[in-house]
């Protein structure tokens, strides 16, 4: 993953520290470094913002007169990723003596159910008890298939006839069912949509009204293009996001999204899906993406040579 | 011209992005400046089409137009043609507009088979009841195969589309050998005569050696069972896809040789303008678009109506 922007990053951060370095060429080899965060699909803007602190710096007397400029530089990108990507909190708080719940929303085929079952799976590994909820009553089999992956877990599933049903009566009933059976947390399983869609958003905040859940998070494909702000805006204006999941990073996605959704919504990405298998949910460090987008390794070769 | 005006509204978000940068940007009779083109260029990357891509078109406006008087309309002509030429490559996407079925590749005689690839969640097995759907309403006799044996419920949910267009369904339980499914769909398909066999399929990160192994035996498979098949094999893209399309594109090729492109969601505010930059790099042409969860939001890939429609009444 990732190898990409790692190598256009370290092209550009070389042809910055090759030669000797001043204000001009800094400028230059910024371009270069917005082209590649373009290229790992970056938010236009959230790029030239990027670039624009990193050349503040870089551009200050002390790099230019530091023993090793080329280091210095390479360290403000590292820092300037780590900060966009962070801080992270990777804790679900759970509700002492009363049923904590937690909503999953995002477009189509992002992740969600999934990922409802990835999470139910860790909380459990935690000690609480889980109840995975139903509330995608539009999919064709969606129902179905989180009780197959509810089985997989081990965690039972609320659910009720699409036909003659609602995802709001879904929820709240699914509230009490968890009290009768001992579950202290409840993941709902919205069904995917466009942020575009007013009705079907509406849903979502007639969901979070009524249920008043503890920890929304918004499931985002890490594979997601110019297009991840906007969605995971218009989320966050609706239901104000308390985490997002990025799932698909065991790809070769270069995942620019991760840049950008937290640059843009304030959110901190939590967690990262890193396969379909339903243990294979991790917490997201934006230091190891950081560091995986630059090539650690690399940089060393490259700044020892400079 | 009813797909057009759907065409048009699904991509009428696209529309405003540009269109608002834009109508700022070229005023008649204003200079075509550094900051002008920037502008744009700005505008052509969150459309998804790349870098590289959106530098040309932005290369060709300067070579033309910079340092010049603006006439709006003429580069407005500028820019569609150039991404004309790249959506249209070769020529070989003028297929009829009436026609829903005429992009497919059909077998000259005995029955077409349909190998629908691509990665996870992008809307294969949807988009499969879609197209299923065209094919039953001209007369077509459509055996759908469920290949997607790893999913949970998978196959229930291509069951139930199968139940809702009132076409056959071949499928084996859960975990079974997908090129197994694969080939007793196209088995089935050429003993009861059926016209269309597609064939769904799990979905799949490029970078899974052993299951783009798998989607190459399926591949293979379909082929020993019925000569020339499949004689069409679709990759599903999503249009919020970034640049990592171009990665799926060539991956998925190189397992599936794929014939052409579903680029679904497009009804969103994503422009999916990865297609392009996989057109100019590996020829493949779009053929379908989404632009909804109905069984009836597929439309037809048109490459003037989708640069027409992106840059409309600008
Ligand atoms: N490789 C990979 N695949 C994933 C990951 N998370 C989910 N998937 C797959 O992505 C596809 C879509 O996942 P779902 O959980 O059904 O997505 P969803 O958001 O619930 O989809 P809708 O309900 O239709 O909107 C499935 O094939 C999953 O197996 C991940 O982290 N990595
Ligand atoms: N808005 C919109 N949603 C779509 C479109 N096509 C498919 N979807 C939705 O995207 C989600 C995923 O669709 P599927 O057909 O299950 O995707 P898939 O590629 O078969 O998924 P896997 O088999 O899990 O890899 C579902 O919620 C669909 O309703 C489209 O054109 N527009
Ligand atoms: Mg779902
Ligand atoms: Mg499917």
């Amino acid at each position: 993953m990732l190898e990409s922007i790692t190598e256009n990053l370290t092209n550009a951060i070389g042809n910055i520290t090759r030669g000797k370095l001043s204000e001009g060429n800094i400028r230059e080899g910024m371009g270069e470094v917005r082209k590649a965060l373009l290229e790992a699909d970056v938010n236009y803007d959230v790029a030239k913002a990027f670039c624009d602190r990193v050349t503040e710096q870089a551009v200050g007397d002390k790099v230019l007169k530091s023993l090793k400029p080329g280091e210095q530089i390479v360290g403000i990108v590292y820092n300037e990723l780590v900060n966009l990507m962070g801080p992270v909190d990777h804790s679900i708080a759970i509700r002492r003596g009363e049923t904590s719940i937690i909503m999953m929303c995002g477009l189509q085929g992002a992740g969600k159910t999934t990922t409802c079952g990835k999470l139910a799976k860790m909380l459990m590994a935690e000690g609480a008890k889980p109840m995975l909820v139903a509330a995608d009553l539009q999919r064709p089999a969606a129902i179905e298939q989180l009780k197959v992956i509810g089985e997989q877990v081990g965690v039972p599933v609320y659910w009720e006839e699409a036909s003659s049903s609602t995802p709001v009566k879904v929820c709240q009933n699914a509230k009490k069912a968890a009290k009768q059976q001992d579950c202290n947390v409840i993941i709902l399983d919205t069904a995917g949509r466009l942020h575009i869609d007013d009705s079907l958003m509406k849903e979502l905040i007639q969901i979070d009204n009524k249920l008043m859940p503890n920890q929304v998070l918004l499931v985002c494909d890490a594979m997601t293009g110019q297009d991840a702000v906007n969605s995971a805006k218009a989320f966050n204006d609706a239901l104000e996001l308390d985490g997002v999941i990025l799932t698909k990073l065991d790809g070769d996605t270069r995942g620019g999204a991760a840049l950008s959704v937290k640059a843009v919504t304030g959110v901190p990405i939590k967690f990262a899906g890193m396969g379909e298998k339903l243990d294979l949910l991790e917490p997201f460090h934006p230091d190891r993406m950081a560091q995986r987008i630059l090539g650690q390794g690399d940089i060393a070769t490259l700044l020892e040579t400079a | 011209m009813a797909f057009f005006g759907k065409l048009k509204s699904a991509l009428k978000k696209t529309k405003d992005v540009l269109r608002t940068d834009v109508r700022d940007l070229f005023k008649a009779g204003e200079i075509l400046d550094e900051d002008k083109l920037e502008e744009f260029h700005r505008g052509l990357i969150t459309t998804d089409m790349g870098v590289e891509a959106a530098s040309e078109v932005v290369e060709s406006l300067r070579k033309e137009f910079g340092g010049r008087t603006v006439d709006p309309k003429a580069i407005w002509e500028n820019v569609k043609e150039t991404l004309k030429l790249i959506l249209k490559g070769d020529g070989s996407t003028d297929w009829d507009p009436d026609n829903p079925v005429s992009p497919l590749n059909m077998a000259e005689s005995g029955t077409t088979v349909i190998l629908v690839s691509g990665v996870n969640g992008v809307g294969k097995t949807t988009s499969i009841a879609k197209l299923a759907n065209f094919l039953t309403k001209a007369n077509k006799k459509v055996v759908l195969a469920a290949g997607d044996t790893f999913r949970a419920a998978a196959v229930e949910q291509l069951t139930m589309w199968s139940q809702r267009i009132g076409c056959e369904i071949v499928k084996k339980e859960e975990g079974s050998d997908p090129a197994s499914v694969a080939f007793a769909g196209c088995d089935q398909a050429d003993k009861n005569g059926a016209d269309v066999a597609i064939i769904d399929t799990a979905g799949r990160l490029q970078t899974q050696q052993n299951l783009m192994q798998e989607l190459e035996k399926i591949h293979r498979v379909i082929g020993k069972r019925i000569e020339g098949a499949p004689h069409e094999s679709l990759l599903v893209l999503d249009a919020t896809t970034g640049q990592n399309g171009i990665s799926q594109a060539s991956k998925f090729s190189a397992a599936a040789n794929c014939t052409g492109i579903i680029l679904t969601k497009l009804d969103g505010t994503a422009k999916g303008g990865v297609v392009v930059a996989i057109r100019k790099k590996m020829g493949i042409p779009v053929k379908y678009i989404g632009v909804g969860e109905q069984i009836d939001d597929l439309q037809l890939f048109s490459p003037d109506d989708f640069v027409e429609a992106l840059f409309e009444e600008i």
